[in-house]
């Protein structure tokens, strides 16, 4: 599920629970949902790198 | 002129208990006169004057009669009301419903063991949910320079009740900077062990990865004291560390933005550590900046399954940021939990990366002096930012990679605040922590 679709699932879904003071909450937790996802993909992308050229000589 | 007895530290006073020139019945007593003088700090949620003076006692007969069992026997200590001790309900800061346990956590049972008197259980941001210690169902604990000031949190009242004599040693937790927060706030030495070190049974959990337990005390030597028998094992005096040792100081995040009065003190002891003769370099944590984001998705679904059911039952027993924050743990995805715990695995590796070559990194432990009760933002250098995560930004990321961290006072504000200096240590070598931490608070006097 993208970003933008779960929080305003999970918006709705406080809405209809009654806990509307939630929703700046849920708002800052999507901005570092996304954060904390482009940092995974980032992490996933530099283990899947080869070693630079440094690195090899170094080994 | 040196401190009146009950500002004294346990390595002072425990010489002058065995030899029987103090009496733990007054000690007792004295603590009990102490609290009873500062209710209005709210530093105690559970005071347990009968038991404690029975125990007092007791402990002065024992030893009277050449029994005496170590450095903590006769020293009443507190309890973060997060902990079980038998007979006595755990609140943990809430109006919900609390826990009364028939035993001990084993930590408590190990205090007692070693002669440790307990003197009561202290105030908490709730459920150990916070950093100012005003989110709690039995009063904000107040900071004892200026009741307008938070005294830190989540272990707001055990620090509160160090600063003024109403135990000579306490027992925190630190999930995010509990236990290292409200001592640099008020002035205080607080350990935060490395992970697994201590059992955290019989300990309210609020996330069960990242939840550590430790002393808080007046000494780094007290702090090594009451490790000792947090761990189960007798007291000891250690030898002196020697130097040079090597410092690295994290450039970048999170050190980036920090008080000017702060900043200066983390210069001033960079300067007295290589006026000592120790070396201090730079070092990079890398991808430290992601640090808040990891954390928040490991300890929000974390502390939300402990929740679930009394949240369910008792919501309007919580406070209302805490039960919000509860509720939105709820709301993070199994794949963003996971996430989480991978690129905790990173930011561990990055941690061993900068210590490599170090006996120890050295940062402050907030970035700032003592909020204002209250405040939800505040100012730092200039920028504008969340209390919670500006309270928490030094300290969270050894919570996930496990290193041990002290925090130990280093100095004030011009205006009077304490400043709290954090050294962290290689995970597993929390005696070789101490014994540093030790050595630099000698050298800082």
């Amino acid at each position: 599920m993208n970003v933008t679709d779960w929080l305003a699932a999970a918006v709705a879904d406080a809405e209809r629970r009654g806990l509307t003071e939630l929703k700046p909450l849920l708002e800052s937790l999507a901005r570092s949902t996304a954060a904390l996802r482009e940092e995974d993909r980032a992490a996933r992308a530099a283990e899947a790198a080869p070693p630079s050229f440094r690195e090899r000589e170094e080994r | 002129m040196s401190a009146p007895t009950s500002l004294q530290t346990i390595a002072n006073v425990a010489p002058l208990i065995a030899s029987g020139a103090i009496s733990p019945v007054d000690l007792v007593r004295g603590c009990l006169e102490r609290i009873d003088a500062r209710r209005d700090l709210n530093a105690f949620i559970t005071v347990l004057a009968d038991g404690a003076a029975e125990d007092a006692r007791t402990a002065e007969r024992e030893i009277a009669s050449g029994r005496y069992r170590g450095a903590l026997h006769g020293i009443p200590v507190s309890l973060k009301d997060l902990i079980d001790a038998a007979g006595t309900p755990t609140t943990s800061g809430s109006a919900v419903p609390p826990r009364r346990p028939a035993v001990d956590a084993p930590l408590v049972a190990r205090l007692r063991e070693a002669g440790a008197i307990i003197i009561g259980k202290t105030n908490l941001h709730e459920f150990a949910f916070g950093t100012t210690s005003d989110e709690t169902a039995f009063g904000a604990v107040h900071h004892p320079k200026d009741p307008s000031r938070s005294a830190g949190g989540s272990s707001g009242g055990a620090a509160v009740a160090l600063v003024e004599g109403m135990c000579f040693g306490a027992i925190g937790t630190d999930t995010g900077g509990s236990i290292r927060i409200p001592s640099a706030a008020c002035g205080t030495v607080g350990l935060k062990p490395t992970t697994g070190e201590l059992p955290l049974d019989g300990v309210v959990p609020l996330s069960t990865t990242l939840d550590h337990v430790g002393p808080m005390t007046r000494s780094v030597t007290d702090a090594a004291l009451m490790f000792d028998a947090l761990r189960g094992r007798a007291p000891r005096a250690r030898a002196a560390m020697t130097g040079p040792l090597r410092f690295g100081v994290p450039e970048g995040y999170p050190c980036d933005r920090l008080e000017p009065a702060v900043r200066q003190a983390l210069e001033g002891m960079r300067d007295t550590l290589v006026e000592c003769g120790h070396i201090v370099t730079a070092v990079t944590i890398d991808h430290a900046a992601w640090t808040p984001d990891v954390y928040l998705h490991i300890v929000l679904p974390e502390a939300s399954w402990y929740h679930a059911e009394t949240l369910a039952a008792h919501p309007e027993g919580y406070a209302p940021g805490v039960r919000l924050r509860l509720e939105m743990g709820r709301y993070v995805l199994a794949e963003d939990y996971v996430r989480a715990l991978r690129l905790r695995a990173v930011l561990t590796a990055a941690v061993e990366r900068a210590m490599a070559g170090c006996d120890a990194l050295l940062l402050p432990t907030l970035p700032i002096p003592a909020p204002p009760l209250g405040d939800a933002s505040v100012e730092v250098d200039g920028t504008r930012e969340p209390v919670r995560a500006a309270m928490l930004r030094l300290t969270q990321l050894f919570n996930m990679s496990g290193h041990p961290a002290i925090s130990i006072p280093c100095g004030t504000t011009p205006d009077g605040w304490p400043i709290g200096m954090q050294l962290v240590g290689h995970r597993d070598r929390t005696d070789r922590l101490l014994a540093i931490a030790s050595l630099v608070e000698t050298e800082l006097e």
